[in-house]
């Protein structure tokens, strides 16, 4: 199959059926969500395909000319595929979950419409081949998901939605700005391993300090860095699959993984250790993980605590880059996908306590694992993997990220790890405890299932999928196919470390 | 054949052919939706064949009756004239098909579409015959037509508040005639031509000039509603019936704009320009902040969106300290690419407004609740729309502000940065005010059923203008055809600093 067909059949395959699906109407249940699956499934068919194409040493690009001397550029690297393949996955997981959780809810067109073309937007961020098709996609993504966070139409959820964009539309603002004005200096801005300004001459460097500032504000909005993360506890909002999407692969992934981008492709760690900007957003990396830990530690609704903790994991991913070690790049890309598939099980189980027995507080855990038992493994599983406990993922990408500051000098790291640990211990820890070892304060309503299964199979099964994944990825992670091994491929492929 | 068919001067034909079909209409009231419609149907086809013919190696001039400037009249088909011309047919078109739904609808005014299809008609005709003038004093007598048409299609709707917004708009375009025709009287009593292309080599830096130049340039802002000169619009636009507010902020407001453009570029560049550029500039920040803040605070949908032209009037009116040096060329093309992404969304929001007006009997936005109705829909199609408005991608709107962008910053004119992207900024601001009613959550008993007519014009409109930046590459290409400008469109700032 050739590359561009394929790269196309890949934003297609969620931007077709989300355009068909907005013209359904709402009673036509199986034909929307056979639409929904097929466009899931066919995307991870899709995805290994573009793998299988780029093993066998073809390169896959699409170009489409939007204005003299700019293009639409969609290109497959390593990189890319790490990304895609995260959300091709996840999607399809939550996908299944969304229709479950939403049975019987009001504008499930209008949801599931708007949740494709956000994936769609996220496979597009993750194939972009340069900053400005970056740029398209990345705005593109504040649009769709909107719609996904007001959907409850509580005043709550619209003023939810009004800081959501404030703050993601001043962002993309910004981005926008720092993106013409590095175009106008540098030319064209396609992503290339080691980066492209290194050849700029050196009295251009306070201008692209200036830039590199602004890229990071701006970017820094949708991966949550203090002091631009408020947005993200507010969403909480939003139903929980949406959640599950925001938290683990869309948005604020989508700010990660620009942050990847812009230092490793186009700056370049070379450059970027001379124009020294790494090590301040190492340390705006560091103050984030400790701030959204401490701040997690005294929420009681359970979603605005993951929340929190969200804000925390995902500066681990910064963190890695911003060390400008190849150990630590390898822990904190690594993390992007551990870090997923644990809050996106931790919101499944949020939205199965929240939907099968409306819990939301954590002070109403008390003897939740007894009527529970399967999603509350799943939840503990995955808050263990946070708190970093060998053998699960989230020790993986923590020894890595340790490895990398140890061989840059830099012990504080090991230090902020070691307390990062302790506080999603004291965070997490107490929810397990509560929901285990208490007793119930009432006796909880029966199951209405059959066999006594706890809830439809549609909520269960997706949090235990992710969950086994959890374990499975950590135990195995030094086996061919985990995502150590991807990242480790990567690495290796593209930066020749 | 094909030679034949294409030896035709189509641009002409575009004039001619909805001139004779007002005349038509108006001699035949009871058929004059068909005339109409039949003449909206024909002219795309002619449009695309003037494009056609206009991207062939060709003489891009021809005098009628066969004398030459300054004798006879020169008809230029530019490549500034067959993007309007063929945006206008677009556009047009569909408003028109939307105008027979929205007549029809209203039985109790039947008489409207008898004099709405002639004045249209007429009102086209003279918009395509500005677009292909050469010479001031054609530009002045179709500006006239222009106007005059205008002010009977405002004052169709009829009442005190209809005709009293049709007379002051009468008013304003007869005094900025005036002023234009003095100018113009100046400039041909000096070089005894009014050929454009004759003055433009013909003009010396004199001080008389610069008084025509004033005295034109003060007009044409009068009639093209600049700030502080905007009080006439909104009430103009709001007033009148749905496709003709579309006709009038989408097409009507830019057809003085491209007088003033033309004569920018083409007859003024001899003279000191800096200043009045300068002031230009700072009217038209002025208008894309006041314009904003003014439609933050409208109660109705119309007055909002008339509010919202007044805007992007602003951003149109940026060009002119921007196009310097370098910059000249990104600068034109950027406002040429806005005239016609915002001619897209423009027409959309209005005819939405219309359809949701007609639907709901009201257009106050505090009452638009209820997302699941039809009205929900509506106002979601209308956010589609106003996309481009805002400037993000992938609208055209958002390629247009890049271009601006970087002529902002290749010529160093921070302030102008300032303004284009705070004004992105404000006009999500009154948008997303607009989108939250439709989130909320509000449940009704009626729903009202809209008759398809009114539904996906509008649509297809927003869906363009949505889409409008993937295509821009043609179009743009187009325009640069015999382009007053030169140079690199996509900037290059130069590194010997």
């Amino acid at each position: 199959m050739r590359g561009d067909l394929l790269l196309l059949a890949i934003v297609a395959s969620s931007l077709l059926p989300g355009l068909i699906i907005f013209s359904l109407p709402e009673p036509m249940i199986r034909l929307r969500t056979t639409l929904n699956l097929a466009g899931a499934l066919l995307k991870v068919i899709l995805v290994v395909l573009l793998f299988l194409h780029l093993l066998a040493g073809r390169t896959a690009e699409f170009r489409l000319t939007l204005l003299p001397e700019m293009d639409l550029l969609l290109r497959a690297d390593a990189l890319s595929l790490l990304f895609l393949s995260l959300s091709a996955v996840l999607w399809l997981v939550t996908t299944i979950y969304a229709i479950g959780y939403l049975e019987g809810a009001p504008h499930r067109s209008r949801f599931f419409g708007f949740f494709s073309l956000c994936v769609c937007a996220t496979t597009g961020v993750a194939l972009a081949g340069d900053l400005v098709t970056f740029v398209l996609f990345y705005e593109l993504l504040t649009l769709s998901t909107y719609p996904l966070v007001v959907h409850r139409g509580t005043p709550v959820a619209l003023r939810a939605g009004r800081i959501y964009l404030a703050y993601t539309l001043s962002g993309g603002v910004v981005l926008f700005a720092a993106t013409v004005w590095l175009r106008a200096i540098a030319g064209p801005l396609d992503f290339i391993p080691g980066g492209i300004l290194s050849i700029l001459p050196p009295t251009l460097h306070p201008t692209l300090t200036l830039i590199f500032l602004l890229l990071m504000l701006s970017l820094g909005v949708k991966a949550a860095l203090v002091p631009l993360h408020s947005w993200l506890p507010t969403a909480m909002v939003a139903p929980a699959p949406v959640s599950a999407l925001l938290h683990a692969v869309a948005v604020v992934k989508a700010g990660a993984f620009g942050i990847v981008r812009v230092v490793q492709d186009i700056y370049g760690t070379g450059l970027c250790t001379v124009l020294g900007v790494l090590s301040p957003l190492a340390l705006v990396a560091a103050l984030t993980v400790i701030y959204g830990s401490v701040r997690a530690l005294n929420q009681d609704d359970l979603k605005r605590r993951l929340a929190f903790s969200t804000v925390s994991q995902v500066s681990y991913i910064v963190l890695g880059i911003a060390l400008a070690q190849p150990l630590a790049l390898i822990g904190g890309l690594v993390h992007l996908v551990h870090q997923g598939l644990m809050k996106i099980t931790l919101f499944f189980c949020a939205g199965n306590l929240a939907e099968t027995l409306e819990i939301h507080k954590i002070t109403a855990m008390d003897g939740v694992g007894r009527r529970l038992p399967a999603t509350m493994t799943a939840f503990t599983i995955a808050a263990l993997g946070m708190i970093g406990l060998p053998p699960l993922v989230g020790f993986v990408s923590k020894w890595y990220l340790g490895l990398g500051g140890l061989a840059g000098g830099q012990s504080w790291v090991i230090l902020l790890l070691l307390s990062s640990s302790l506080l999603n211990a004291c965070y997490f820890l107490p929810v397990i405890h509560r929901a285990w070892f208490r007793p119930a304060a009432a006796p909880w309503p029966t199951s209405p299932f059959a066999s006594g299964r706890e809830t439809t199979w549609a909520l269960l099964m997706p949090p235990l999928v992710t969950a086994t994944l959890v374990v499975l990825l950590g135990v195995l992670a030094e086996s061919s196919g985990s995502p150590l091994h991807w990242v480790k491929w990567i690495l290796s492929r593209e930066y020749g470390l | 054949m094909t030679d034949a068919i294409l030896q035709q001067p189509w641009f002409l034909w575009l004039t001619l052919i909805p001139l004779g079909a007002a005349i038509l209409a108006f001699v035949l009231p009871r058929q004059a939706h068909l005339v109409g419609f039949a003449t909206a149907l024909i002219l795309p086809f002619c449009a695309l064949l003037a494009v056609r013919q206009g991207t062939l190696p060709h003489q891009l001039f021809l005098n009628a009756g066969g004398w030459d400037a300054p004798l006879g009249i020169a008809l230029r088909n530019d490549g500034l004239a067959l993007v309007m011309l063929a945006v206008t047919a677009g556009v047009g078109f569909i408003i028109s098909c939307y105008a027979t739904a929205y007549f029809s609808a209203r039985r109790h005014k039947p008489d409207r579409p008898h004099y709405f299809w002639p004045l249209w008609l007429f009102l086209w005709g003279g918009c395509n015959a500005l677009f292909i003038s050469g010479d001031l004093f054609n530009l002045y007598v179709t500006l006239e037509l222009v106007t005059l048409a205008s002010v009977a299609l405002i004052a169709l709707e009829g009442g005190n508040k209809a005709l009293n917004a049709a007379l002051r708009y009468l008013f304003i375009g007869l005094i900025g005639s005036l002023a234009y025709l003095l100018g113009v009287a100046i400039l041909y009593g000096t070089y005894a031509t009014v050929d454009l292309g004759l003055l433009g080599d013909a003009l010396t830096n004199t001080r008389l000039n610069h008084v025509a130049m004033a005295l034109m340039v003060s007009g044409l802002i009068l009639k093209s509603a600049l700030f502080p000169m905007h009080f006439w619009l909104p009430q103009a636009h709001a007033m009148a019936p749905a496709p003709v507010s579309a006709l009038l902020s989408a097409l009507i407001v830019k057809t003085t704009f491209i007088v003033l453009l033309r004569l920018w570029f083409m007859v003024f560049p001899a003279l000191d320009l800096v200043v009045t550029g300068q002031i230009l500039g700072l009217l038209g920040s002025g208008a894309i902040i006041w314009g904003s803040l003014m439609a933050l605070r409208q109660e109705r949908l119309k007055l909002l969106i008339a509010y919202s032209t007044v805007a992007q009037i602003g951003y149109l009116f940026l060009v002119f300290p921007l196009a310097r040096g370098d910059a000249a060329a990104a600068a034109w093309t950027g406002c040429v690419l806005l005239i016609l992404a915002h001619a897209c969304g423009k027409a959309a929001m209005f005819l939405v407004a219309g359809t949701i007006h007609h639907t709901a009997g009201h257009d106050r936005i505090s009452q638009l609740a209820g997302a699941g109705g039809p009205v929900g829909v509506l106002v979601v199609v209308f956010a589609l729309a106003a996309v481009t408005i805002i400037g993000l991608p992938p609208s055209g709107g958002f390629f247009a502000k890049w271009l601006l962008l970087s002529a902002a910053l290749a010529t160093g004119q921070w302030f102008y940065l300032l303004v284009i992207l705070g004004g992105s900024l404000l006009s999500a601001a009154y948008i997303v005010r607009v989108l939250s009613w439709a989130f909320l959550d509000v449940k009704r008993s009626h729903y009202p059923v809209i008759p398809w007519v009114m539904k996906w014009p509008p649509l297809l409109l927003a869906v363009i203008s949505l889409l409008f930046g993937l295509i821009a590459h043609q179009p743009l290409q187009l325009a640069l055809i015999d382009a007053p400008v030169a140079g690199r469109v996509m900037l290059e700032i130069s590194h010997a600093r």
